[in-house]
């Protein structure tokens, strides 16, 4: 039986980049917030020391940051036929836990998404017709709101995080070196762009001498030393090689321990309970008002905390269950594609060719998540489609991350797994290999969606989530297109070898891809099919917002971080200037 | 050494009658008052006092006393200075109050010197009225300290009186006429309220201030405390009136980061006190109060020196990654190591210490980021962080002494007790 306490102005579930930005807000504004994280306390001084950060069995093998499976994890199918079975070790993506959450083993990569993205159903039925869109069996879905409306809260996150780039289109005028894709910005990115290793650079150079325009990856691994508009400062990225997976040691990373937290703790009226999970919302007899949360505490003690306000921003997966487990919405059926909680679960398609050089010396553990060089017209919408028989592509990168010891064995294939042959490979291509990828866009179809599973429970007795997802016919020909695409780009560098690896079927949990999952309580302007309205605030329950890449009706070809960073500060914008002033509905 | 203090604690004890505290007296002319800028000017007056820092103890309830302090002579408690009437200051008189802080006398005996009563002593009636008012607006709390934790035969509180004779000059602050008045402001708070030379100014033997020697450094509880003397080679005549408000504010200026017993300083006091006090601080440190005071920098010791390069390899490995391969480090972040006077103090105690153990700097309201040396004890030999730091100390622009080994090693052993 849970304990009730006196009641505060906001709870805010999860301290990762979204709840650290909320929470933030809204104790500027005044509020007396409490910060739930499932997790520990993190801070840079205390947990990434430089003298033991670089531990690769530590923070990438044993995935120290991430979520114990013990703790929660998610079941996973393909498809409603078979029984979903859960996830006991990470495989295909990493959730975080503790303050900053995944954001501090993201890699940093920070992208607007384009303005066809945010009206993806009608941008693509303007030009490639109705019929052509009915074809792709997807189930596409607008976004309630436009570029225009998210473009100063990207331009804040970027302010908040440092991020290092070149513009390629400020306000309308094209930027030489920029990305000609991205669009219209209201100025440069705070940042120069990070320096390029040679890898990067052939494949720039090689783009360029076909036709394609490279740009900078825009990277919140920060080129110089900044101090963001919270005061808190950063350091210039080391190109340290131990980063995605790994906390960074130079405060050069940025999450919102390196960025917010610093500065959101000082507050007075600001709580962070950590090692506390919260497992459900409460709402009172009309189920058309939350009154707060359930969560226990690190002694394994139960708790209701009432609250005014409700924000829920504990990354897509929890996000969802919590909504599923608080009975927020209908839950999605894919029989029917009626209900909208768990709805349009996405992924990524991630293709990538790998490239063997003989007379080549790339220094490959010189690197960063966010390091790297880009093209982008393989992407969205940025080609034609007609005839193709799909929609959709990626982001083309050149990102050399680091490759240290246990994980970077690279080798042709038909090379032995282990002995004498396999070591003398290894040797001789270390220095010599680098890859292409392809970070693509995943679309929705009817059964792909997000529920509560009937069987595995965490250990407090809450149903885990349940995950049923394989690629749609139209990512998979996208992802053999891209990756032919990119395979050519390789041939042109010059490369000995070019191992072409695009997605294939079914979904697993193998190998690593990508924690860019999407979906499930979707921002819309429809009620019926879209769970929070533009301003990320719960259609029928005015005083819940629940932020995220949750939100997302589909995912396109690019790394989702920027534009979580922007919905949150597009929720803080509407709750400070409209929600306050008249609590209630502001989209009737 | 022992020689020299018995014979001053035998002095003392023929001065025993002229110290018994008056019992609580009369209405002195000085009451309480409870007007409202009065008490928010005492309340300012605290903080510059930085009362906070001795009184306060972490987690604990505002100056209701509790921090130890070590000193070469054995522990020392803050006392409870809340108006709690058993256990505070709640039964004293102005006078007794007066007494306390500008002669040391207090009603339970004689003060030691860890109260800074030699430089609260130049504190202003009219500020100390203040303060008076502003300490009966503190919530009383009831918390009794045993302050006197010293061992025979530091704790006859009587051996004071002698100490007094060589150490202390009573009087209040007499500013200079030949001086701006910003100077004097500043001198007023840095030989007085702020109490800078408690720290900063080296110690006779007996624990007095070396008056002789204002500011120009001290060791205290296992750090340097640097010399702030306006000398251009070890004090900080590099740098300008900005870089020492930016600090004394902020904790961090373009050459260093506050850290420890500083870090806690600018965290209690100096980031609450005003740009004019600020400035006026700065102006009296930058000016100094005598004469010259540029000095000849010796030679750094040279690069192929077999300690100089080892050291130099160590640098590059562990140190550059942070503090640059340039050593000018990341300004707010890394201090800055090149051309720096507090690489080149002659004691190099706070650099072992905090190669050995980290540090974490201090944080404020413009500058939260509190960003921390890791400690390298763990895995570098005595040897290693005495070469490192030699070559630290003797390059872009640095000249110093080397550090020994047995210097890390001494210090290594001693902050296990710690």
């Amino acid at each position: 039986m849970a304990t009730k306490l006196p009641a505060t102005d906001v709870v805010v579930v999860g301290l990762g980049w979204a709840g650290s930005i909320l929470a933030h807000e809204l104790a500027e504004e005044g509020l007396n917030v409490i910060g739930f994280e499932r997790g520990p306390w993190r801070d840079t001084a205390q947990d990434f020391n430089i003298a033991s950060a670089p531990d690769e069995l530590r923070y990438s093998a044993r995935q120290e940051l991430m979520l114990r499976t013990r703790q929660n994890t998610v079941t996973m199918r393909n498809n409603t036929s078979q029984t979903a079975l859960p996830m006991r070790e990470w495989g295909s993506f990493h959730p975080g836990n503790g303050t900053g959450g995944a954001g501090n083993h993201w890699a940093g990569i920070t992208y607007r998404y384009d303005p066809s993205t945010f009206r993806l159903k009608s941008h693509l039925i303007e030009r490639y017709g109705q019929q052509a869109y009915n074809d792709s069996n997807l189930t596409l879905q607008d976004w309630g709101t436009d570029w225009d409306e998210m473009e100063p809260h990207y331009a804040k996150f970027e302010a908040i995080a440092g991020t290092s780039g070149k513009a390629g289109n400020i306000k309308g005028e094209i930027q030489e070196g920029g990305n000609p894709f991205e669009g219209p910005r209201s100025g440069e990115y705070p940042n120069p762009p990070l320096k390029q290793p040679y890898g990067p650079t052939l494949f720039a150079k090689t783009a360029a001498e076909m036709g394609y325009k490279p740009y900078y990856v825009p990277s919140s691994l920060v080129s110089r030393a900044y101090t963001n508009p919270l005061g808190v400062t950063m350091g210039p990225c080391t190109y340290c090689g131990f980063c995605t997976n790994y906390g960074c040691a130079n405060y050069s990373k940025a999450s919102a321990i390196t960025t917010i937290l610093p500065a959101l703790i000082r507050k007075p009226n600001f709580i962070a309970k950590t090692n506390s999970e919260v497992h459900r919302v409460t709402l009172d007899g009309s189920g058309k008002r939350a009154t707060g949360v359930i969560y226990t505490d690190a002694s394994g003690r139960t708790w209701e905390q009432p609250a005014e306000l409700v924000i829920v921003a504990a990354f897509i997966l929890e996000n969802v269950r919590l909504m599923l487990l608080s009975g927020v919405g209908t839950p999605y059926d894919p029989r029917t594609g009626k209900g909208t909680t768990g709805r349009n679960y996405c992924y990524q398609t991630a293709n990538n060719a790998q490239l063997f050089f003989k007379d080549k010396n790339f220094n490959p553990f010189i690197g960063g998540g966010a390091v790297g060089m880009g093209i982008d017209e393989l992407n969205n919408d940025n080609f034609d489609h007609s005839g193709l028989g799909f929609f959709g592509g990626g982001s083309t990168r050149v990102t050399p991350i680091g490759a240290a010891p246990i994980g970077n064995t690279p080798v042709p294939p038909g090379t032995p797994k282990w002995g004498g042959q396999w070591k003398r490979a290894v040797k001789e291509h270390y220095l010599g290999n680098m890859s292409v990828g392809c970070e693509a866009s995943s679309y929705a179809q009817q059964g792909n969606y997000l529920s509560l599973d009937p069987t595995y429970k965490d250990p407090h007795g809450y149903p885990l989530l349940r995950m049923t997802f394989d690629f749609p016919d139209n990512d998979m020909r996208m992802a053999q297109y891209v990756t032919d695409k990119i395979g050519e780009i390789g041939e042109r560098m010059g490369a000995d070898q070019v191992v072409k690896t695009p997605r294939t079927r079914p979904w697993n949990n193998l190998s690593y891809q990508s924690s860019h999952m999407t979906g499930g309580f979707l921002m819309g302007s429809d009620p019926s099919t879209s769970s929070v309205n533009k301003h990320l605030q719960t259609w029928g329950i005015p005083n819940l917002f629940v932020v995220g890449a949750s939100a997302a009706p589909q995912n396109p070809g690019f790394n989702p971080t920027g534009t979580v960073g922007a919905l949150a500060y597009k929720a803080a914008d509407a709750i400070r200037r409209l929600y306050l002033k008249n609590p209630g509905e502001m989209i009737g | 050494m022992n020689k020299l203090l018995m014979t001053l604690l035998g002095g003392s004890l023929a001065l025993t009658a002229a110290t018994s505290a008056s019992a609580a007296g009369s209405e002195d002319g000085y009451g309480i008052s409870t007007d409202y800028d009065t008490v928010q000017k005492g309340r300012y007056i605290a903080t510059l006092g930085d009362c906070a820092a001795c009184h306060t103890k972490e987690g604990g309830k505002p100056l209701a006393g509790g921090v130890a302090l070590a000193t070469p002579f054995g522990k020392l408690v803050a006392p409870n200075i809340t108006p709690d009437k058993a256990t505070g200051i709640g039964n004293w008189n102005f006078q007794q109050f007066k007494s306390a802080m500008t002669e040391g006398k207090a009603p339970v005996g004689h003060l030691y010197g860890a109260m800074p009563y030699t430089a609260y002593t130049k504190v202003s009636d009219e500020d100390l009225r203040a303060m008076w008012s502003y300490l009966h607006t503190v919530e009383p709390v009831e918390n009794d300290i045993v302050a006197n934790q010293l061992p025979f035969p530091f704790n006859i509180r009587m051996s004071l009186i002698g100490w007094n004779l060589i150490n202390f000059n009573q009087g209040e602050f007499k500013p200079d006429p030949k001086k701006s008045d910003e100077w004097n402001r500043g001198a007023y708070i840095v030989e007085g309220l702020g109490h800078c030379g408690t720290c900063h100014t080296p110690k006779n033997l007996i624990g007095g201030d070396k008056n002789s020697q204002f500011l120009k450094a001290s060791v205290l509880e296992n750090w340097t405390v640097p010399d702030i003397s306006p000398d251009n080679h070890k004090g900080i005549g590099e740098w300008s009136k900005q870089d020492l408000v930016d600090y004394l504010r902020d904790g961090k200026n373009k050459f260093d980061i506050a850290s420890g017993p500083m870090a806690e300083e600018v965290t209690n006091s100096s980031q609450y006190w005003t740009e004019k006090d600020l400035q006026a601080v700065a102006t009296y440190l930058k000016e100094g109060s005598d004469g010259d005071h540029q000095t000849t920098p010796p030679e750094p010791i040279a690069s192929d020196d077999n300690r100089m390069q080892p050291g130099g390899q160590i640098y590059a490995d562990r140190c550059a990654g942070c503090h640059t391969p340039d050593g000018k480090g990341v300004e707010g972040l890394f201090p800055r190591l090149a051309n720096n006077s507090l690489m080149r103090q002659d004691d190099p105690t706070s650099l072992i210490r905090v190669v050995l153990a980290g540090s974490r700097a201090g944080s404020t309201d413009a500058a939260p980021t509190g960003p921390s040396m890791p400690a390298f004890g763990w895995n570098m030999s005595d040897e290693q962080i005495a070469n490192v730091l030699t070559f630290v100390r003797n390059s872009w622009g640095n000249a110093a002494n080397a550090v020994s080994p047995s210097d890390v090693a001494k210090l290594r052993d001693s902050m296990k007790n710690d």
